[in-house]
């Protein structure tokens, strides 16, 4: 089991194989559809981006309202699949890492090789447990989006698998035939 | 058959309470058959069972939901004819009971009010599905599943020829989870119904889902084609969380119906291992 700081260690993504656990540690930033498609969006019309993505880590999640004195509620991965018309533009804005689960688009695949990127599995339905992993949560874009927005995590031994690399191997259950 | 009274507030109570509940704890059966998926699973699904066993202990323990997506609720509702409803309504106070256990339990609105236009957020986890049956009994009813999405968006429905056979239905529930691949959150429950028309199959789907997932269907001929489906399921090798392994599939459970002499409907719900129900009776 390897263990990476983000975004710190991201340059060691390229030595990560499909099939590798993994325990990520430090920022992720959540967003899911909406999020996307704006930052899609900014990026198609050459227009500045309220987040900085170089060498930072998406993480699809779409989490439960925070009960009194946590960080977060439960928040386990979303399906990545519903990204993959907007994870190009983001890989060009410099996006490194991705965490979610579903399958992936050849297209996604193709520019994650590009971009040197990788694409994290993180267990699904497993709401509860990556909830005790979250240390801190706070919305930095899109705060008009409410449980959409843009969110800033820090989180600690957070347990996931490598489902595509960056050659653009990957384990089958992730690759979409189209 | 003697008449009962029930009340409305007696249901709410005992309906929120099951629904909060629902959320937070697995049922002692799916629990049981994750934890014995994962005594024989030898594949890299293996890591997937351990975390989601320790998921469901943490949501237990913590009292947050098991998922994130805290679903849309199915529900089943069985009306005795012995028994006499006072207060609220029953469909009101079913609705009441639903959104108040989504508020207090802090369970993420997922439901929205058009579906194409607009999309706009109830904010209550309503409207649910609900389904009506009226019985020759004293008791009122109430099962229900929290349906999570991810598995929800890998159902199917296929018209089979009439003729096709038992292979073709098995065929049909193996075509539904291979395409779904790892999104439903393996290892999956998968409920299929059996005739009837297209809706009719699609409900039994769903009712289907509400069976134990050790019962053994009374009918031997069913029994077996649930055993068949669920070693083909396996054989498929996607494993929990997708990662590969022998168990993909936790139960096969099918429900059947009396269909047209020009058609064989096969309706296929996929469920995520998160399998939530519950159910109340009074
Ligand atoms: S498919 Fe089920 S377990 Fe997976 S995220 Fe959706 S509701 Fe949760």
């Amino acid at each position: 089991m390897r263990a990476i700081r983000l975004p710190e260690d991201s340059g060691l993504f390229s030595t990560l194989r499909a099939g590798d656990e993994v325990l990520l540690s430090g920022v992720l930033f959540g967003a899911r559809d909406q999020a996307h498609s704006r930052l899609a969006d900014l990026v198609a019309g050459g227009k500045p981006l309220p987040v900085q993505l170089r060498g930072q880590t998406v993480y699809y999640v779409g989490p439960t309202p925070a009960p009194p004195g946590r960080p977060i509620g439960s928040c386990g991965p979303t399906t990545a699949t519903r990204m993959d018309p907007f994870t190009p533009a983001l890989l060009k804005a410099g996006l490194v890492g991705m965490v979610g689960k579903g399958k992936r688009s050849k297209a996604v695949v193709a520019a994650m090789r590009e971009a040197g990127a990788v694409y994290f599995y993180a267990f699904g339905g497993c709401g509860a447990l990556y909830a005790e992993r979250v240390r801190s949560s706070a919305i930095v874009a899109f705060e008009d989006l409410g449980p959409e927005a843009i969110y800033r995590l820090e989180v600690e031994d957070f347990p996931v698998v490598v489902a595509i690399d960056s050659t653009g191997e990957g384990l089958p259950a992730f690759l979409a035939s189209t | 058959m003697a008449g009962r009274t029930v009340s409305s507030e007696a249901l709410y109570r005992a309906l929120k309470e099951a629904v909060l509940r629902m959320n937070v704890e697995l049922p002692a059966d799916v629990t049981s058959a994750i934890r014995s998926a994962f005594e024989r699973e030898t594949g890299r699904g293996r890591t997937a069972l351990k975390y989601i066993l320790e998921n469901i202990d943490i949501a237990s323990r913590s009292r947050l939901p098991l998922c994130q997506d805290t679903g849309m609720i199915v529900a089943f509702v069985e009306v005795g004819r012995g028994v006499s409803f006072e207060g609220e309504g029953l469909s009101s106070t079913i609705d009441r009971a639903i959104a108040d256990a989504y508020r207090e339990g802090n369970f993420r609105k997922s439901v929205v009010a058009d579906p194409l236009n607009g999309r706009a957020n109830t904010g209550m986890n309503l409207p649910a599905v609900v389904y009506w049956d009226f019985t020759e009994s004293d008791t009122l009813r109430v099962s229900c599943m929290a349906k999570g999405f991810g598995s929800e968006n890998c159902g199917k429905v296929f018209m089979l020829n009439p003729t096709a056979g038992r292979e073709a239905v098995i065929a049909s529930i193996v075509e539904a989870a291979r395409a779904a691949g790892g999104n439903p959150c393996p290892p999956i429950v998968v409920g299929v119904g059996i005739g009837g028309t297209m809706d009719r199959a699609a409900v039994l789907s769903k009712r289907a889902l509400l069976r134990d997932l050790d019962d053994v269907n009374p009918d031997p001929y069913y029994a077996a084609l649930e055993a068949d489906a669920l070693s083909a399921l396996n054989a498929l090798g996607i494993g929990a969380g997708g990662l590969g392994g022998e168990v993909t599939c936790l139960a096969v459970k099918t429900a059947v119906a009396g269909t047209h002499l020009a058609g064989l409907p096969v309706a296929v719900t996929i469920n995520c291992w998160a399998d939530r129900k519950c159910r109340v009776e009074l």
